[in-house]
């Protein structure tokens, strides 16, 4: 993935390196922008079994700040914003790799280096009894359990 | 053989007699007989698939996983942009314009029409209200939703959108949107029966093309559908998922 450039960046932005879980890194730089979730919309994407996006519907494109072309055959980790610890994405594998549906609380890294919140609901899609990807949809998360997660997730590094 | 064409029970009242009028046109073009049987509320629609009674269906999003995944349903077609959205109302003097101005104890007003009140219940999450403190009463109309909210029984109302925006004058003034969902994905779709798969492709032929029939596209216009889409298996198991993802 291409580290972010700063004349993409609103506002004043803190450099980080995130270390993926294939090995490679990226630079990213984020503000403390807070994007409100689009109301009585659903985000949508899909990924293939190793977490590429094959689609992604309307309010994911809006919300990430990228375009469509930039989205589709990247890892899903360009979301990945730093403040969420690397734990919970490793209970999301652990889950859907199961072939069980897997729940949570998500920041979300925008390309304009500002975050949203998300509730994340993540499905294996079964079909014949082989999994052939992973269907993704997020809601307006509820304040409070975002102040909890915003509590509780630095603890988890 | 007659075949058995159900419709989701949450059809508009005033359409029975354009489903009749489809059904009619729907059989001479198919040559085959066609009962159609309007099932009152869910439950009785869900025993006649329990009895094996149903070979058509213009299915409810909500019944699309057990129709696809346990009874092996065929995905043949869908209408044409009209996706269920939900409006969340309130009375106009009821002080909620908005979803933080809800407190609990709560209670919502809903008809028998499960995919809405599903979106319903999601978009009421961010208010953070307890499911202890939630009086969900049912009504059997959209109408009698409103008269709900109307008559001060409960302190807002799930509506599909189309019905909210089709109620009355009168009824409306007196009501205001709190919220409204913009999902575009969940539908209404027309299933198959494994019984009848050696007749999918005659069937998808039929509806798709029934726009194009002047009788047909007049029939379609009753229903408040522009055409026939045509939809892939794939569309209706994604449909599931995604359905999956906002039931728990
Ligand atoms: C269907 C699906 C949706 C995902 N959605 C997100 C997301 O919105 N944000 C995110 O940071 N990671 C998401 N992930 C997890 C990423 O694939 C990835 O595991 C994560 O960003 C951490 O990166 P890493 O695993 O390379 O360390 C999703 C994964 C799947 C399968």
């Amino acid at each position: 993935m291409n580290d972010m450039q700063p004349d993409q960046i609103v506002g004043e932005y803190v450099e980080h390196t995130l270390n993926f879980y294939d090995g490679s890194s990226r630079k990213i730089l984020v503000t403390e922008i807070e994007t409100e979730f689009p109301k009585g919309c659903l985000i949508v994407s899909r990924t293939d079994t190793s977490g590429v996006i094959t689609h992604c519907n309307e309010s994911f494109v809006k919300m990430s700040g990228y375009a469509r072309e930039e989205l589709i055959d990247q890892p899903h980790s360009i979301l990945r914003h730093p403040d969420i610890p690397p734990a919970a994405f490793a209970d999301l594998w652990n889950t859907l790799e199961k072939g069980e549906k897997w729940n949570g609380y998500v920041k979300n890294l925008r390309k304009d280096g500002g975050y949203y919140w998300v509730y994340v609901t993540a499905i294996p899609n079964i079909r014949n009894s082989v999994t052939q990807g992973y269907t993704s949809v997020r809601r307006e998360p509820s304040r409070k359990k975002v102040e909890e997660c915003i509590k509780l997730y630095p603890t988890m590094f | 053989m007659t075949y058995q064409l159900a419709i989701s029970p949450d059809f508009k009242p005033e359409l029975i007699s354009d489903w009749f009028i489809f059904n009619t046109w729907f059989q001479r073009q198919w040559g085959q007989g066609v009962h159609l049987e309007l099932h009152q509320g869910f439950d009785e629609q869900h025993q006649a698939l329990n009895d094996k009674k149903i070979d058509i269906i213009y299915a409810n999003p909500y019944d699309m996983s057990r129709l696809v995944r346990e009874e092996g349903f065929i995905a043949i077609a869908k209408p044409f942009q009209k996706p269920d959205e939900a409006v969340i109302a309130s009375h106009i003097d009821s002080g909620i314009q908005s979803l933080d101005q809800l407190t609990a104890p709560l209670t919502i007003a809903q008809a028998d029409s499960p995919d809405v009140n599903t979106i319903g219940m999601i978009m009421i999450e961010p208010a953070d209200i307890d499911p202890a403190d939630i009086i969900v009463k049912g009504a059997p109309s959209y109408v009698s939703v409103a008269k709900q909210l109307i008559n001060g029984d409960a302190q807002i109302g799930f509506f599909l959108a189309e019905a909210f925006n089709e109620l009355s004058r009168l009824v409306k003034k007196q009501l205001q949107p709190v919220i409204s969902s913009q999902i575009h994905m969940i539908h209404h779709a027309l299933l198959l029966s494994p019984n009848c798969s050696e007749h999918i492709n005659t069937v998808r032929e039929i509806l798709l093309s029934m726009h194009q029939d002047a009788r047909g596209n007049e029939i379609l216009k009753g229903l408040g559908i522009e055409y026939w889409e045509p939809m892939e298996q794939e569309d209706a198991e994604f449909m599931v998922d995604l359905m999956d993802t906002l039931i728990t």
